[in-house]
């Protein structure tokens, strides 16, 4: 799986500097966005490098999904600046796509090669091939003929992140990916996430556990507003965690470490 | 089979019931995963005042349901902006005020005779002009399909998605729309402004039980179109039954078929690569 990463740092990899503009694929500055004028989430300033991978924590209700549709536009900016400098591509919670319609893995995978098409254009076989190439990427090829609403939980969202390769997306939006996956696809996700990290693209990771979290390179705490933006280890302490959940906070005895109280999952079906 | 179509009528209503087969059909898959089927039998409804204009003054009933058509997506346009009033509740308004006028009209003493194919088709009326112009829209309408394939197809799976890849989706939603009116004018002759939604909701409704697939769904749909088409015909010239009924009627004897068909087929399952 980490073949293509490994060619990638042969040939050399970047050779820009970590600080460069360059690496930069968005950035805030006093963020407030919402919808019709009101105010979701309040003073976000957040930067996303290359190969970072940013968790993106916080109650339901905080304001995870609105950062995210703050990239892609769906939620309006109120004040404050954004600045969003590579394509981005979401892999939405599967529940929300529809799981009764009539494509295979392997055309959901083609149609990231849209972007680079004209209108009139149809995915050809140069197309197939690349969203094969995905597929393959994500440990999905031999199911590129299911059907896509016949696949496991996990499996979408392998086909959906297949589909943000396709598209060569800098930025991947991934909104709560972990939900309603058992722990085997969890862990094949996560080091799906990682590979693609040293690509050197960008992954904004909304999610529910604080653990996965203290792995990654950056945390954006968000409660209504951004309560921390930094390395996990320097950012997630007792009291940025109090106020990014109130008083669901936890002591786990065997770590040493905090948790959280499990918030509540709106499973859709 | 051979028998009733040595008519050159029913030889002509047997290519008109193809055209309205293959517009319906294809475009019916659509309509079903757009969400469109209530805006389809709102638009068919909505042009008739406009049908009954054109049979009144003569002109050619095309004409008139096209006229009728743009006049009804516009008032559902500005009904729909009145504050208060939801989209749903605006369309009804609209179409059931439209359809009411267009009832007045065709029972004012000065109506023609014939009124009666306009809410319930002719499709044995149909002359080479009326055929030559089906055709033409029905070429249109395929030949837009196959273009705007893989853009619909991404916009109706997942439209916040097909914004990071500029796809628009209210432009997919316009041109889905677009070529529903342009399909209603196709069937409406042959169809009439009540049947011609069994034409677009029919096929697709029938194959998307059978097929999981678009492309292969878009065909199937076309093919039960045109079989129901035929099949509508010989009945009609058999037992002497409504030829636009008796297509609606083999139109959902092959849904309940292909429903029931489904009921005793065995789940799909998926499984799990390592």
């Amino acid at each position: 799986m980490n073949r293509a990463a490994a060619s990638h740092e042969a040939d050399g990899g970047p050779l820009i500097s970590a600080t460069s503009d360059r690496d930069v694929l968005a950035e805030a500055a006093g963020l407030t966005v919402g919808y019709g004028g009101v105010a979701a989430i309040e003073d976000v300033s957040f930067r996303v490098s290359r190969g970072d991978r940013i968790a993106l924590l916080g109650p339901n209700g905080g304001g995870k999904t609105t950062l995210l549709r703050s990239i892609t536009g769906e939620a309006d900016r109120i004040s404050g600046s954004l600045r969003v400098s590579a394509s981005w591509a979401t892999v939405p919670q599967t529940e929300r796509s529809r799981l009764d319609y009539p494509v295979s893995a392997l055309d959901v995978a083609m149609m990231g090669s849209l972007a680079s098409l004209p209108w009139w254009r149809q995915p050809g076989r140069r197309e197939r091939a690349a969203a094969l190439q995905a597929l393959e990427r994500v440990g999905m090829v031999k199911l590129a003929g299911a059907t896509f609403g016949e696949l496991s939980a996990g499996q979408r969202q392998r086909v959906l992140i297949a589909r943000g390769l396709v598209q060569d997306a800098g930025l991947l939006l991934l909104d709560e990916p972990f939900t309603g996956l058992d722990a085997s696809s969890s862990d094949r996700l996560e080091t799906l996430i990682g590979a693609l990290a040293t690509e050197e693209r960008g992954i904004l990771i909304a999610t529910h556990d604080l653990e996965q979290a203290r792995r990654w390179d950056l945390v954006v705490c968000l409660n209504r507003r951004q309560i921390a933006f930094g390395p996990p280890g320097e950012v997630l302490d007792l009291a940025v965690l109090e106020a990014t959940y109130g008083g669901a906070i936890v002591a786990i005895p065997d770590s040493g470490g905090l948790g959280i109280l499990p918030p509540h999952h709106h499973h859709q079906s | 089979m051979i028998g009733p179509f040595s008519d050159p009528v029913m030889q002509r209503a047997l290519v008109e019931v193809t055209l309205v087969g293959v517009c319906g059909g294809a475009l019916g898959c659509w309509v079903i995963f757009y969400g469109l089927s209530y805006a389809s039998e709102s638009l068919a409804h909505g042009l008739f005042p406009g049908l009954v204009a054109a049979a009144l003054l003569g002109l050619p009933l095309v004409l008139g349901a096209g006229v009728g058509l743009v006049a009804a997506a516009l008032a559902v346009a500005v009904a729909s902006r009145v504050p208060g009033v939801g989209r749903n509740v605006a369309v009804a308004v609209v179409v059931t005020s439209l359809f009411g006028l267009g009832v007045l009209l065709a029972l004012s003493p000065a109506s023609p005779p014939g009124i009666q194919a306009l809410l319930f088709g002719d499709v044995l009326g149909a002359n080479d002009a009326d055929l030559a112009l089906s055709g033409a829209l029905a070429l249109g309408i395929v030949g837009a399909l196959w273009l705007l394939h893989g853009r619909l197809l991404a916009v109706g799976f997942d439209r916040d998605f097909a914004r990071s890849l500029g796809v628009s989706a209210a432009a997919a939603d316009a041109a889905v729309l677009t070529l529903l009116a342009g399909a209603i004018l196709v069937g409406v002759q042959g169809m009439g402004n009540l049947l011609v939604v069994a034409v677009l909701i029919g096929p697709a409704a029938t194959a998307r039980q059978l097929s999981s697939r678009m492309a292969p769904m878009m065909l199937l749909s076309v093919a039960v179109a045109a079989l129901a088409g035929a099949a509508g015909l010989c009945l009609s010239y058999y037992a002497g039954t409504a030829a636009g009924a008796s297509i609606a009627a083999a139109l959902v004897a092959a849904y309940l078929a292909s429903a029931f068909g489904r009921r005793s087929r065995l789940p799909i399952t998926v499984e799990e690569v390592p």
